[in-house]
């Protein structure tokens, strides 16, 4: 299975240190989550994306991303909390998933982003099965901070839950 | 220096598989008659670049099994071996063989190693056992055996110890087109028993050595029977880039007799037909080395043709492409460019307007603004003239088809194609295919009779199915006709009585009856046959020319034959698109759907079993489509059928009346792929992008209009939708 594990992402892209990594960190329901930064490709403001028919709640649209469409999932109501009022803080970090061959975009709507952080191999240690608000298949690792912990989120598990999740129809038929 | 070699796989595997298709085109066009020269050597060509490109990346496997092809033509080439029925046979399976080998080893899968080795096999014996399977020296059989026996009589020297002498000086920049003696003396080692001499004479003092030229020459005797060919290959790629000579070994001076030389380019029968005497000229004064300025014939002539096919694979290959690419007509990317350039001129005299506009200058600025509009059109016209490529390469797959699906169901068929070169979108392309394959497979299955009964009709004992392409109206017109038996109208309906998909009172016309055939569930083989009946019916067709927003027509005449016309939309990167609004939302529907919108009275509206919502159109009761709910919109607008509009659609040969709030504008829309990012959804085949730059997704009426069946279906089990 291909799990997008920090070593695996600095394999391929030799940028960070040595033996870390850099995420960026954002809130949700008041808990600190991070993403690898290699994996960002933007940040922007929350603006109104075209409701797609006939797909989950948290699907919140596509939007167009200069030419591309790009679908945005709010991470709150995908985790089961609260919806929340979008406003003038609320972001949405375009992200990249899967391989470079099969790369593909997902923006995700979160709160707002806190930080950048570089963490060492060695400060991410394994999901422990405690409560926590995001299901812990969606999460690679726990870091433990100074200020809390920060969880990790497997992006490539989101992007593969969506589209089991999501598929409207057997696949296309074939000749 | 390590290069990553697996750039240019790709390139290779596509040029390969190129190769292979023309191959195959080839070997099938002679079939019937004698052969054409021109043909025979582009088949030659194809097979020898095969073989090159896999030597020189490793797929040895490959490049073995070709070579055996290889010789095989070789010998047709040269007149040796007539090209019957059995070899041409035999070298069409060895394609499908080899475009296996070139599969696997492109994805990296184990080949069917049973299967190559009874291919080769089966190539060694038309060669009568002189091949033997790994090119390594076969002491006797080459003197033995019939045709071959001949063929290599004339090409072994004939002196007491058989073999060759070969001249080999690599001109300074052979090391920089990417090749190495040293393999070739390596790969002529494995011949038989090699001597070789290295000829220092060309090495400079070492302060003055360029390590990167190449400054060596060798003198290379070669002990083994093996025909001049076989030598002569090895140094195929470095022609150009070397001196070479070759000589038959005990044969110290054939008098170089220009008539001679020239007599035969086309075969090159004489082993050597220029030596030392006036080649080399004394220009070189190196005893030892037999040079010549310029190589036989038969070899430059060759040498031309593979030239530009060579540059473009090094131009290719410089340039890795990822795993979807496209080889685009230069004319077309020229085409662009002076595209391109009118649109520079356009924006820099706007700019200098818009320097200090004044309002005299009105004029000039509509005048710009209509220019740029112009250019940008042509512009965008010729991008997606990109994506066009004709339609030969789906059509080409269709001889062997025919060619194979006739020997096994003992038909007599010829196959006529037109329109080959009509240009279609790359997706059409790679959609199509199935589809025709299904109908063409068809039409010999189950439309041309066996020759018996062809003669017994009074008709031609050789069957003929039709292929054409052609631009028509915007649309790409696809017809597969046959002369065959036409369509059993009564054992389709009768069929689709017993299937339950009309009912006895039903009474429908020809081109309804027809039509049946293209619902879910009806097949009419009566017996499964490995040709057609492969679980795949006609309806499966139907859907995937309908996902290319395409539509099908059948038309047949008992004893005559039948007609399937296919209609494609000319592009699927833009549309034609009506907005619409349902709710707060928009949505584009393809104009090619839709019939007409009108406003329905309340008197149109009518009820089927109480749920079931129909309008009354003219004569014919279509069902309500409510695009609110199909489309889930949280704040629908219009309920009341009367207050909104109607659009009626077409789909699948039935006609729906889908109700909307309103109708917005018609625009050409660009179709992004919803696919790219996210995944399929039911009723939606894309999106684009509007003018305020907001997502727009498209609708794709058969999903739609499934979509609104289902839906109906869960609340009421039976509805009957046809008028």
């Amino acid at each position: 299975m291909h799990h997008g594990s920090a070593a695996g992402i600095e394999a391929q892209e030799p940028m960070a240190d040595e033996q870390g990594s850099q995420y960026l960190t954002f809130l949700l329901n008041g808990e600190q989550y991070g993403v690898s930064i290699l994996r960002v490709q933007e940040i922007r403001a929350w603006e109104a994306a075209t409701r797609v028919p006939n797909t989950p709640a948290h699907m919140c649209g596509v939007v167009n991303l200069r030419g591309n469409i790009v679908p945005v999932y709010d991470l709150r109501r995908w985790f089961g909390l609260a919806a929340l009022e979008y406003t003038r803080e609320t972001v949405v970090i375009i992200v990249r998933t899967g391989s470079s061959a099969d790369a593909r975009s997902m923006g995700l709507v979160v709160e707002s982003v806190s930080d950048v952080l570089a963490l060492q191999d060695e400060q991410i240690g394994p999901t422990p099965r405690f409560d926590h608000s995001v299901p812990t298949q969606y999460l690679q690792g726990l870091a433990t901070l100074e200020h809390g912990m920060l969880m990790l989120l497997d992006l490539d598990a989101l992007a593969r839950s969506n589209s089991d999740e999501g598929e409207p129809e057997a696949a296309s038929p074939r000749a | 220096m390590h290069i990553d070699m697996a750039q240019f796989h790709q390139v290779f595997f596509e040029e390969s598989f190129d190769g292979l298709d023309a191959i195959e085109s080839g070997l099938l066009d002679f079939t019937p008659g004698e052969p054409d020269p021109e043909a025979i050597n582009a088949i030659f060509r194809a097979a020898h670049s095969i073989k090159g490109g896999a030597g020189t990346f490793g797929f040895s496997r490959i490049s073995d099994f070709t070579h055996l092809m290889e010789t095989l033509l070789g010998e047709v080439r040269e007149g040796k071996r007539r090209l019957d029925e059995e070899a041409s046979n035999v070298l069409l399976a060895s394609v499908d063989v080899l475009r296996e080998m070139l599969t696997a080893a492109r994805d990296g899968a184990e080949p069917d190693a049973p299967r190559i080795d009874a291919q080769r096999e089966a190539l060694a014996q038309i060669l009568d056992g002189a091949v033997s399977s790994h090119g390594a020296p076969d002491p006797e059989p080459i003197l033995a055996g019939p045709p071959l026996a001949q063929a290599s009589a004339e090409q072994v020297p004939s002196g007491e110890t058989p073999g060759w002498k070969i001249g080999f000086r690599p001109h300074r920049h052979l090391f920089r087109t990417g090749n190495d003696p040293l393999r070739i003396i390596r790969e002529l080692g494995e011949l038989g028993e090699l001597e070789v001499v290295c000829d220092l004479g060309g090495l400079p003092a070492l302060d003055a050595l360029e390590p990167e030229d190449s400054h060596l020459a060798w003198n290379l005797v070669l002990h083994a029977a093996v025909p001049e060919e076989e030598v002569r290959d090895l140094f195929e790629w470095v022609e150009g880039d070397c001196d070479f000579s070759l000589q038959p070994l005990g044969e110290h001076s054939i008098p170089a007799d220009p008539t001679e030389a020239g007599a035969d380019p086309e075969t090159g029968q004489h082993p050597v037909s220029q030596n030392d005497a006036d080649t080399q000229g004394g220009r070189e004064g190196r005893p030892q080395l037999k040079m010549l300025d310029r190589p036989p014939e038969r070899r430059q002539d060759d040498d031309r043709r593979q030239e530009p096919e060579r540059r473009r694979e090094r131009a290719a290959g410089a340039n890795p492409v990822g795993g979807n690419s496209i080889r685009v007509d230069t004319d077309k990317i020229d085409t662009l460019i002076n595209m391109v350039g009118e649109l520079v001129i356009t924006q820099s005299m706007l700019g200098v307007l818009g320097e200090d506009f004044s309002m005299q200058k009105l004029a000039r600025l509509k005048e710009g603004l209509a220019q740029l509009e112009r250019h940008t059109r042509e512009l965008q016209e010729s991008v997606m003239r990109i994506r066009m490529l004709p339609i030969s390469f789906t059509f080409s797959r269709f001889p062997r088809l025919v060619h194979d699906l006739g020997k096994q169901l003992g038909k007599r068929i010829e196959l006529h194609m037109s329109g080959e070169n009509t240009e279609v979108d790359k997706t059409v392309i790679e959609k199509i295919g199935d589809p025709l394959v299904h109908l063409i497979r068809n039409s010999i299955d189950h439309g041309i009779e066996r020759p018996e009964e062809r003669l017994a009709a009074g008709k031609p004992e050789t069957g003929h199915v039709y292929l054409s392409a052609e631009h028509r109206a915007g649309n790409i017109m696809i017809e597969i006709r046959d002369d065959g038996r036409g369509l059993g109208r009564d054992r389709i309906l009768q069929r689709a009585r017993e299937r339950g998909l009309v009912s006895a009172e039903d009474n429908l016309n020809d081109k309804q009856i027809y039509d049946l055939v293209f619902k879910p569930g009806f097949s009419t083989a009566e017996e499964v046959s490995d040709v057609s009946g492969r679980g795949v019916g006609m309806d499966v067709v139907q859907r995937n020319i309908n996902e290319l927003g395409g539509s099908i027509e059948i038309d047949s005449r008992p004893g005559q034959g039948t007609r399937f016309t296919i209609r494609l939309p000319l592009t699927l990167a833009i549309l034609d698109g009506q907005a619409i609004r349902v709710g707060d939302e928009t949505y584009i529907v393809p104009l090619v759907s839709i019939v007409e919108s009108i406003q329905v009275e309340p008197d149109m509206l009518g009820q089927v079993a109480g749920k079931g919502e129909t309008f009354r159109l003219r004569d014919e009761y279509l069902p309500i489509v409510r695009m609110h709910a199909v489309l889930d919109v949280p704040n629908p607008g219009k309920t009341q059928v009367e207050q909104g509009i109607v659009v009626v659609v077409e789909s699948g040969g039935s006609r729906w009346g889908l109700f909307v709030d309103d109708l917005l504008g018609q625009q050409q829309v660009v179709i992004k792929s919803l696919e790219a990012n996210y995944q399929r959804i039911a009723g939606i085949s894309g999106a684009t992008v509007l003018g305020d730059g907001s997502v727009a997704l498209i609708l794709d009426i058969p999903g739609i209009t499934r979509l609104a069946t289902q839906a109906s279906h869960e609340h009421e089990p039976q509805i009957s939708l046809s008028a």
